[in-house]
């Protein structure tokens, strides 16, 4: 709204780090590539080797991951934006749980049929996050969405959720089991073009919608009846919103599994970094994309045993917002 | 003088089954202070947000010239009428002038998010309350008496002809009441704005008022200019207060003496 011109640096600078996160997780391999080279692939040189290397062996791995954590960043910001409450954040209220709740069912009820993997999964998925975040509202809602109470909602839910998970992964097959195990932990292990390609169309049409809604999303931050008095339609704004941000985080369960910590941590990260009141929605969703391609490097190579990436966000996401709560707290009593 | 008017038809005011206020209906005088008196739950508040559409009457209807406000487009609504809630909270960290740039948002869209008129607007209000210096600072750090001034600011950049404020004096001292008393009345005799306003303070409703309307238990009982409208017999009855109503020395008008239980003899014993 007004001009922020230290939030469209960090802007800008969150996306040069993205991207050389991106060459520098692409580049690493049994044919290692430097950044500088990797990065002139990416933007159309290098020779048919190296092209066929990046682009469709490593690339799509890395953009799923840029992409699902966006996605994720960007529906934390908008839940925790609406309810003025940083632990509003889809994977702390049960969406995820929900959205992770469906995808098991049909891994493990399903069975390796074919529809069950390639379409069954992703309906699963959106189904229970769709259906998790419509209870959790009617349950919150009373003459608007108070934070305090949607929370405590959200995480009694998300227990209920976490509970089914596990009852059915007791019960499945242990192959069925096994494979559900590693997905839930949130991996971005195999994945190509035909996992990125999917998730670029959706995320970019979401993420589209909740941009575009940035300017109400500013008004409703002070609260249902002072938006309301500025000639916002709140409950219009809020449904639209909040549907968005349900499907987003719904899609990048599909697409890597509940990726832990990113919706929850990243906007908070973005809103320390660029030192706006609010979380700005943009800056979040380039800080969740560095934050899961950095965690996907990490995972990859720096340790010695490969981890599923939601492992490595949820260890490194925890501790840094700890630091920037600390260094914030301290800057402010000085 | 303010243009737009605003009346109330047989208001029927509910939160879910419970009815709060019952066949309002009441003229509010364009370009005047109107204060919506009354004890506690009796529906004033109730009252206003109906007023500001923040509130969907059950039935009855809120004219906004002429036109039920909630068939109006709201953001349209918002150009001509501005609400300042009852202790309104701002994000952590939000500065003033950030909060006060908030006021201009039904006159921006998403495409034309920031003009010069907007600047123009938002300083104009940050000097008529006095609030340019702190301009930079987040509203979370400023005092009570400065957050609601900050806050009035956010609804005068709006740039409304009518402001509603529902109770702008809660939590604050005497001398900052109404020291916020006097920006309301500047307002209204620099800038002839229509306000209406929920006040606690009886005395100081009498003082800052042109016409008062007195509600009791979901009903208006009265309304009408402050001298003839305030006697001790409609304090017992509305109130349920023993008072006297002297001469204000300062303003001329009715000041209301309580009589609780303790009280002093006019000289004073030992």
């Amino acid at each position: 709204m007004v001009w922020r011109p230290r939030l469209v640096a960090v802007d800008v600078g969150l996306l040069v780090l993205v991207f050389l996160l991106v060459c520098l997780n692409v580049g690493q391999g049994d044919y290692p590539i430097s950044v500088p080279d990797t990065a002139k692939v990416i933007l159309g040189g290098g020779n048919d080797a190296e092209r066929f290397i990046v682009w469709d062996l490593r690339l799509p791995r890395s953009v799923v991951g840029l992409l699902v954590g966006a996605g994720f960043a960007m529906s934390g910001a908008i839940w925790q934006s609406i309810t003025r409450n940083p632990l509003a954040s889809p994977d702390l209220l049960g969406i995820t749980a929900g959205a992770s709740a469906g995808a098991v069912a049909v891994i493990v009820f399903g069975g390796a049929a074919f529809l069950g993997t390639t379409i069954g999964v992703p309906a699963a998925a959106m189904a229970g996050g769709l259906v998790t975040g419509v209870v959790i509202y009617l349950l919150a809602w009373r003459r608007g969405i108070e934070g305090f109470r949607l929370v405590l909602i959200g995480v009694a839910v998300n227990g209920i959720l976490l509970a089914l998970t596990n009852w059915m992964l007791v019960i499945g097959e242990i192959w069925d089991a096994q494979e559900a195990t590693v997905w839930l932990n949130g991996s971005l292990n195999g994945r190509g073009w035909g996992d990125a390609v999917p998730a670029a169309i959706a995320l970019g049409a979401i993420g589209t919608v909740a941009l575009a809604s940035t300017f109400q999303l500013s008004a409703l931050k002070l609260g249902d009846d002072t938006a309301r008095a500025l000639g916002v339609r709140v409950q219009l704004s809020q449904s639209v919103l909040l549907i968005a941000s349900v499907l987003l985080a719904a899609m990048c369960v599909t697409a890597a599994g509940p990726i832990g910590f990113i919706a929850f941590v990243a906007p908070q990260v973005a809103l320390r970094i660029a030192r706006t009141p609010g979380p700005p929605l943009l800056a979040s969703a380039l800080t969740g994309a560095a934050l899961v391609v950095g965690s996907d490097y990490v995972a990859r190579v720096l340790l010695p045993v490969e981890l599923p990436v939601g492992i490595v966000t949820t260890a490194i996401g925890g501790p840094f917002l700890m630091y920037l709560i600390i260094r914030t707290n301290r800057r402010l009593s000085r | 003088m303010s243009e737009h008017q605003i009346t109330a038809e047989d208001l029927v005011l509910a939160y879910g089954d419970r009815v709060v206020a019952d066949g309002l209906t009441t003229e509010i005088p364009a370009g005047k202070v109107t204060t919506i008196i009354g004890p506690n739950g009796c529906g004033k508040s109730t009252f206003l947000r109906a007023v500001a559409r923040l509130l969907k009457p059950r039935s009855g209807r809120v004219l906004l010239d002429g036109k039920a406000i909630t068939s109006m487009r709201t953001r349209e609504v918002a150009k001509v009428l501005g609400m300042l809630p009852q202790s309104p909270t701002a994000p952590e960290g939000l500065t003033v002038a950030d909060l006060v740039a908030k006021g201009r948002h039904p006159h921006q869209s998403w495409l034309r998010q920031w003009s010069s008129d907007d600047e123009t607007e938002v300083d104009a209000a940050l000097r008529l309350t006095g609030m340019q210096e702190l301009a930079a600072r987040p509203v979370d750090e400023l005092s009570g008496g400065q957050r609601q001034r900050v806050w009035i600011s956010m609804a005068l950049a709006q740039e409304t002809d009518i402001l509603l404020l529902d109770e702008p004096t809660t939590y604050l001292d005497l001398a900052h009441q109404v020291e916020v008393l006097d920006l309301v009345d500047k307002l209204h005799a620099d800038l002839q704005r229509t306000v209406v306003m929920v006040l606690h303070d009886l005395n100081l409703a009498v003082r800052y008022s042109d016409h008062l309307i007195v509600m009791r238990e979901g009903r208006i009982v009265t309304s009408g200019p402050p001298d003839e409208l305030i006697t001790a017999e409609l304090l017992r009855d509305v109130f349920g207060l023993d008072s006297q109503v002297l001469v204000d020395p300062v303003s001329g008008r009715p000041m209301i003496v309580p009589i609780g239980v303790r009280r002093s003899a006019p000289t004073v014993q030992h």
